[in-house]
């Protein structure tokens, strides 16, 4: 019995002390910020590794989620003799939840495990120490630019999905099932609204590319120096990030949508 | 690994389109290219029962938009729903006896507020009030009077 119950405060204490050196790292990053201003060209890098190289999945993805969900909604909507709603249905669903976290959900597969397994490899290899012994801050140096080019890479990234989803959408709607392409375009400007469903997307876009690439740069910083270790860490980049997009989105519907 | 050049570039090309699809949501998606808020001017008209319209919903002239409601309040006083309509500033020729009255988009779409001009030579300006306006129906209410006539009927 008191067996089971230290392993649970064990595995309690674990979580809050990983928290708190997250945390932390967190504030070593922004303090980073700064410096980072000063030297673009390290950003652009990271920008071009984060962002350009996940541009081609997400694209392709938006495209098929946006078609998928026009024929789908097609055959229910046409039950009701309502199809004269799907496009405001596609953008809406699009805006509102996928466009965001099936972005994030791929930018932590894509672009997250990327970032944990190149600074963990960093790690492995000592160029994180050997950066340290040359007096500069492998925090600053190397995390912060990633960091920071996650952070504007996933809300770009969502954009592009949600526009992508919504001219897919389109394509299956109006180019083979029928829809008539002014109705698509008007009821889609008449219910969608710019303030409720537009930026509370982006709201959301934000706050899981915050979240995911913070998770991915800790869990690179704080692998264990090996193989095994940067596996593991890997996968947990990826485990972690995706439940804490699902979870942080119900919390985020529940409070932007009344 | 690339040249800083082509890098630049690509990234470039990425943020781009980025904004371009943002752009592409803001004015074609959604209502933020069809919306004048600051253009228009505000006129009230008080309804008896409102049923169930909404702030934001059309305020439409023979079928054409020309404005939203800004606002719906409660006047104590006279039990009546105050309705505030927003109305697109280039619509400035609105006679002031005009007659508005809520309307269902739809058997079961969202009620508007529909205009029929009237014949007064002066027109609706900002802080004008509707006179004559017709309620929502509701549709117990409806069924209520159509029950009372069958009713009437049977007992002469």
């Amino acid at each position: 019995m008191t067996e089971v119950l230290a392993r649970l405060g064990a595995g309690w204490i674990l979580a809050v002390r990983h928290l708190g050196r997250s945390l932390l790292l967190l504030l070593r990053i922004l303090e980073g910020v700064d410096e980072l201003l000063l030297r673009p060209r390290l950003l652009v890098e990271q920008l071009f590794s984060v962002g350009v190289l996940t541009v081609l999945i997400i694209a392709v993805s938006g495209l098929f989620v946006g078609m998928v969900l026009s024929l789908q909604g097609y055959y229910i909507l046409s039950q009701f003799a309502a199809e004269s709603a799907l496009g405001v249905m596609v953008a809406a669903s699009l805006l509102r939840e996928l466009g965001p976290v099936v972005t994030a959900l791929l930018f932590a597969g894509r672009a997250g495990s990327a970032l944990t397994a190149e600074i963990g490899l960093m790690k492995a290899t000592e160029q994180l120490s050997g950066l340290e012994m040359m007096a500069v801050d492998p925090v600053r140096r190397v995390l912060t630019p990633r960091f920071v080019a996650g952070f504007i890479a996933m809300p770009l990234l969502a954009a592009l999905f949600s526009a992508l989803g919504v001219l897919g959408g389109w394509f299956v709607g109006v180019g083979l099932l029928g829809v008539d392409d002014g109705t698509w375009w008007v009821q889609m400007q008449a219910r969608i609204d710019w303030n409720e469903d537009l930026s509370n997307g982006v709201i959301k876009s934000l706050v899981f590319g915050f979240v995911c690439t913070w998770i991915a740069v800790f869990q690179g910083y704080n692998s264990v120096p090996t193989s095994a270790g940067v596996s593991r860490a890997t996968t947990r980049t990826v485990v972690h990030s995706s439940l804490a997009v699902l979870g942080l989105d119900f919390v985020l519907t529940a409070l932007m949508f009344k | 690994m690339k040249t800083s050049k082509t890098v630049e570039i690509l990234v470039g090309a990425f943020v781009a389109a980025a904004l371009l699809a943002l752009f592409f949501l803001a004015m074609k998606v959604s209502n933020l290219g069809t919306l004048d808020t600051s253009d228009t001017f505000e006129v009230v008209a008080r309804f008896d029962n409102i049923g169930s319209l909404k702030v934001k919903a059309p305020v439409t002239m023979a079928g054409v938009e020309v404005g939203r409601v800004s606002s719906i309040g409660f006047d104590q006083e006279r039990y009546q729903a105050v309705v505030k309509l927003a109305i697109y500033r280039r619509f400035d020729r609105i006679p002031d006896d005009t007659f508005a009255k809520i309307l269902t988009a739809g058997l079961l779409g969202e009620q508007y507020v529909g205009l029929d001009p009237g014949g007064s030579d002066t027109f609706l300006e900002e802080g004008s009030e509707i006179e004559i306006t017709q309620s929502a129906m509701v549709l117990e209410e409806v069924i209520g009077q159509f029950i009372f006539g069958k009713a009437k009927e049977e007992k002469q």
